[in-house]
């Protein structure tokens, strides 16, 4: 129970891009397509998983002063693996991300979670940590890059969804369509947190009349 | 001379660091509340940009090429922009000591702006020699600049402004980021690459 609170921490209560404000950068530049999306979302996944792991099974012997650029070579050397991996294994896609894998090092969220987390909990917690953040940046990414596609492309995944009559809103895959996607996105996050407050507050408010009323009955 | 010149205005403008390539959104979005701290932080960038692309350009062509570590460029790279970014802090401090008051809040926060390192990698990977190197990394430290200056004049303005309240904050601003970069979008085809 206590280790899915954690992974739900990352994907809403916590969500590393809509809430916390991180890893901009790669979400709106590789979120043209679903396919470049979801590659982006899991190099960086497997940089957060295992930069986590490392870092805070080594957080012992790590002096506090030198633990920033201990952290910086863990994570660059993770990021150089998932590089010259997708480079092997997926060429298309590494060329369609171009510079944003080797960006990864310097993507807030694998730092701000070493830091925050990982260099103070268990291995396991960080593994949950690094695992329920990197479900929350692909649940994000995957949206954005769904909604500008279809919108955009009229395809999904590279399918398309419409017939040939539909002229697609080019807008969208272009870089100002990012910017209003997830401007967007963030204010409907916003909307429902701020409904679910006020819904939460009603309750209170009832539960106390209840409780009043009940008082004076008696 | 001409190519330097579509290199300048290329990077500048037509694909402007931020919001076309978008690199360095979250100092973008983060210290753009006033047009005092932006003008710091864009003076910073511009300064640090130049610095670690050159640097980054001779480690690669006289170090890492000839040596065939290619692969290690990433870690290299973000090691000596962190070190170069402490050394501008010490030296300027010792040195400046009037621009280390005006920049020096902003340089630790210039090593994780992905900017600088996205920057070194790109100008490797296009391959561009000394002088287009040094160009092409300041022009590109004044688009960040322009872009981050004028952000912040109209964040001064959208606080007066009356804003729903889901979009109050930085939803407001990057919806606003779009809208710029809906304008700088018009500056494509300006030259012909």
């Amino acid at each position: 129970m206590n280790s899915l609170k954690k992974i739900f921490n990352g994907i809403w209560t916590n969500n590393p891009v809509l809430v916390v404000l991180l890893g901009f950068c790669p979400t709106l530049a590789v979120s043209t397509t679903v396919n470049n999306a979801v590659g982006m979302a899991f190099a960086a996944t497997f940089v957060l998983i295992s930069s986590n792991i490392v870092i805070s099974s080594i957080r012992k012997f790590v002096p506090n002063k030198m633990r920033i650029p201990v952290f910086i070579i863990v994570i660059a050397t993770f990021v150089t693996i998932v590089d010259l991996v997708v480079y092997g294994y997926f060429p298309k896609l590494h060329k369609s991300l171009g510079v944003f894998i080797p960006l990864i090092v310097v993507n807030c969220i694998v730092f701000g979670r070493a830091e925050a987390f990982a260099s103070k909990n268990n291995v396991f917690d960080s593994f949950l940590d690094g695992l329920g953040m990197g479900i929350g940046f692909l649940l994000t990414i995957s949206v954005l890059a769904a909604i500008r596609e279809v919108i955009g492309n009229g395809t999904f995944w590279g399918v398309k969804l419409f017939g040939e009559s539909y002229s697609p809103a080019i807008v969208a895959i272009l870089p100002p369509g990012a910017f209003l996607t997830i401007g967007l996105m963030l204010g409907g996050m916003n909307f429902v947190n701020i409904k679910n407050k006020e819904r939460e507050k009603m309750k209170q408010k009832l539960e106390k009349e209840k409780l009043k009323i009940q008082k004076e009955v008696k | 001379m001409l190519k330097l010149l579509i290199i300048a205005i290329d990077s500048m403008l037509i694909s402007n660091i931020v919001l076309m390539r978008f690199l360095g959104i979250c100092p973008y979005i983060g210290v753009s509340k006033k047009q005092e701290t932006a003008a710091g932080m864009g003076f910073a960038v511009i300064f640090v940009m130049v610095m670690a692309t050159l640097i980054s350009y001779l480690l690669q062509i006289y170090v890492l090429n000839p040596l065939k570590l290619e692969y290690l460029q990433t870690i290299v790279f973000i090691f000596v922009i962190a070190a170069l970014v402490q050394i501008v802090e010490i030296t300027m401090k010792k040195i400046a000591p009037a621009l280390f008051e005006a920049l020096g809040i902003y340089l630790p926060l210039i090593t994780t702006n992905c900017t600088i390192l996205g920057v070194a990698i790109l100008n490797i990977q296009k391959n561009y020699n000394l002088i287009e190197t040094i160009v092409f990394s300041l022009s590109t430290g004044i688009g960040y600049f322009i872009a981050i200056y004028l952000f912040a004049g109209i964040r001064e303005k959208l606080e007066w402004a009356d804003i729903p309240e889901p979009f109050k904050g930085p939803a407001i601003g990057i919806i606003t980021a779009g809208l710029m970069s809906l304008a700088f979008f018009g500056f494509t085809g300006l030259v012909k690459m």
